[in-house]
């Protein structure tokens, strides 16, 4: 008896409002930005950090202006998954763009890549791809608009590591049938239909196999112009 | 006798072609009453006030809301009405010559708006509210004409509905016309207030409130009697509550200026709005004025049932007793739910909803309810609340059970009563096992 009172004094002082402890038991108070996305952490995990083995993408510290261009890209139909679309059906573009900017602006670390658990030959032919691209064809290579470490440039282009495997796959599979767009021009969709299926594969798999470097930001600017005319980009960026 | 049997038949049979001819003609028929010639002031005088007129009215009628595909150019149309008949695109309402209104008239403009009639003499269909916006004056309606006339063109074609037979014929119009439909304008009820009236000529007009909140039959008219008394959207899956029953969303359950509150912000002291209805609060609602929507609310509390009339009755309390999943409701509230609406399902004002004494938690028609927790949701952005907080989709979350679960508990916690919600239920809403 005394000790389940003890217990019950002691969980008391450990929660002044009563709760029982919870998991994740931060509770964002409500006038924050963190309690204004609880409903985006459900899926993309606490602070956007993505959750494990899970196929929803990371949405802390990606550019501000990418998070933000793919929030009008759901909310207009130019990207289609009913659960976002929904969600974001009626809210205003400043609100959008504050929303990118505070996930933006998170910086947690990232965890170590799960092992490929495909063959080297496939690895290989993707590191091949997302760093020469094939010249012969005009494909370029990922990291020609991607950033030389892949980390993205700032603020419009994403990066590709910290991204699941099944992720990378679908987007790129939706980039090639239309089911994903971006702004006109959508380059994107054109280096996307250049891809086999076994090229996606290799490359998504070489991707999410990737570390991310010591500095995971966004670069402010690329070494070369990029080799293709882009949407959805600020004015200047990239050249 | 056999001769009885065949006269008799026959009588039947010509009586219900004569009542068939006569409803065809009536659809028909509806002799086009121009717009009156009134005396028209200055072109000076008329452009600026008119157009901003119309350009409020435009908003109470919610014309840019079906009248905008997703990520279209406003007004332009091309966005897909889903009806148990097929479906309806809408039109191009911006002043485009070859795809838009840019050949159109007033006096067009007045045979769509009031008579429900094309340009050309075609029957319009009428999930285009013409039932309802056939009551806005003469007057407004010009004021409507001339912001219209301001919308840069746009070249988008129309795209055909795509309607089973025989919902797509000329014919069938004419008969659901001549059975639903009198073009008739607003009058004002003499022994009522002007405030009652306007909200009447709201509610009844350019509002068309009715479109989704009265039921309706097979054959899409409203069933006689049941004004207002809430309807499951076909198509949709959502359903609009009534606007009279107090356990529902009539006006004098949530108070006057609660009702207010929530179509003027999206958001009051103990709603939200989700669903069909945000767009309604986004697109239209939060723009009118105090004044026109407590008119409204001053017209729909005429409506209200009697107070007696509770949602639950004492019988089904007992049932809800017996609901045997408490313990594992109660446990996925306290992890999934309580952080956001509270231990004891009080909310917190302003951000998350209280679901204590909740009428959209307690109803006994539960799809919005398992809907909200499968698919969550934000309500829109307004003027007066631009950074609303939000549902988090709960579908990728929760077994179909455990919504069933938590939802069973929330409605019989903390002095709620309602009955338990079933897994079947939450599959019939959009749930999926897995």
């Amino acid at each position: 008896m005394g000790s389940v009172l003890l217990a019950s004094a002691l969980s008391w002082a450990q929660k002044p409002d009563g709760g029982v402890p919870r998991a994740d038991s931060a509770v964002p108070p409500p006038e924050s930005m963190a309690a204004r996305v609880q409903a985006c952490v459900a899926c993309h995990g606490r602070e956007g950090r993505a959750t494990p083995d899970g196929y929803f993408p990371r949405l802390a510290g990606k550019p501000e202006g990418y998070l933000y261009h793919q929030l009008l890209n759901f909310r207009e139909g130019r990207r289609r998954y009913p659960l976002m679309s929904g969600l974001l059906e009626h809210l205003s573009d400043a609100y959008l763009a504050e929303m990118a900017s505070y996930f933006a602006s998170l910086e947690i670390p990232y965890p170590p890549p799960r092992p490929p658990g495909v063959d080297s030959a496939l690895l290989e032919r993707g590191r091949h791809l997302v760093q020469q691209g094939d010249a012969g064809r005009g494909l370029p290579a990922c990291v020609q608009c991607h950033g030389p470490a892949m980390t993205g440039l700032s603020p419009s282009v994403p990066g590709l590591l910290g991204l699941p495997r099944d992720y990378l796959n679908s987007q790129l599979g939706a980039w090639q049938t239309g089911q994903r767009q971006a702004q006109s021009p959508d380059c994107m969709a054109r280096v996307a239909r250049m891809l086999s299926a076994d090229e996606v594969s290799a490359v998504s798999a070489w991707l999410a196999s990737q570390a991310l470097p010591a500095s995971p930001r966004a670069v402010k600017s690329l070494p070369q112009p990029l080799p293709l005319k882009c949407g959805g980009l600020s004015a200047g960026e990239g050249s | 006798m056999r001769r009885w049997i065949w006269g008799g038949a026959l009588l039947v049979l010509s009586l219900g072609l004569a009542v068939f001819a006569a409803l065809l003609w009536m659809g028909w028929r509806q002799a086009p009453e121009s717009l009156p010639a009134a005396a028209e002031p200055s072109v000076r005088a008329l452009s600026v006030d008119r157009v901003s007129r119309g350009a409020y009215l435009a908003r109470a009628g919610n014309c840019a809301a079906c009248h905008t595909a997703q990520g279209g150019m406003p007004y332009a149309g091309g966005r897909a009405i889903e009806t148990p008949f097929g479906r309806v695109y809408s039109s191009n309402l911006t002043s485009d010559p070859a795809t838009g209104l840019g050949h159109w008239t007033e006096e067009d403009f007045w045979q769509a708006l009031h008579h429900g009639r094309s340009r050309d003499g075609r029957l319009l269909n009428p999930a285009f509210p013409y039932v309802e916006y056939s009551r806005v004056t003469p007057e407004d309606a010009k004021a409507l004409w001339a912001f219209l006339r301001t919308l840069p063109p746009v070249a988008r074609e129309n795209t055909a509905h795509e309607l089973a037979w025989p919902y797509r014929t000329q014919w069938a119009l004419a008969f659901w016309r001549g059975l639903y439909f009198r073009p008739s304008v607003w009058r004002d009820v003499p022994d009522q207030s002007p405030s009652w009236n306007r909200g009447g000529y709201l509610v009844q007009g350019l509002g068309h409130c009715a479109s989704c909140h009265t039921p309706r039959n097979v054959l899409g008219g409203y069933r006689l009697g049941a004004e207002f008394g809430g309807y499951h959207l076909p198509a949709q899956g959502w359903y609009a509550p009534s606007l009279k029953e107090i356990g529902q969303a009539g006006v004098e359950a949530a108070g006057r200026e609660e009702w207010v509150r929530v179509l003027k912000t999206g958001v009051g002291a103990a709603a939200v709005v989700t669903g069909p209805m945000a767009e309604v609060v986004s697109q239209s609602t939060q723009y009118l004025s105090l004044d026109d929507l407590r008119a409204m609310a001053s017209y729909l509390t005429a409506f209200a049932d009697a107070p007696g009339r509770a949602a639950v009755s004492e019988g089904v309390r007992s049932v809800a007793a017996s609901a045997g999943s408490a313990g594992a409701g109660a446990q996925l509230y306290e992890r999934h739910c309580s952080s956001c609406h509270g231990e004891r399902g009080q909310g917190v004002t302003g951000a998350y909803p209280p679901l204590a004494g909740n009428r959209a938690v307690l109803m006994a028609q539960t799809n919005n309810l398992v809907r909200v927790v499968l698919q969550g949701g934000y309500p829109p952005s307004t003027a007066d609340n631009p950074r609303p907080h939000g549902m988090p989709p709960f579908r990728l979350v929760l077994r179909d059970d455990e919504v069933a679960a938590v939802l069973s508990y929330v409605r019989n916690a903390w002095g709620n009563s309602a009955p338990p919600i079933v897994p079947l239920d939450v599959l019939r809403d959009g749930g999926a096992s897995h």
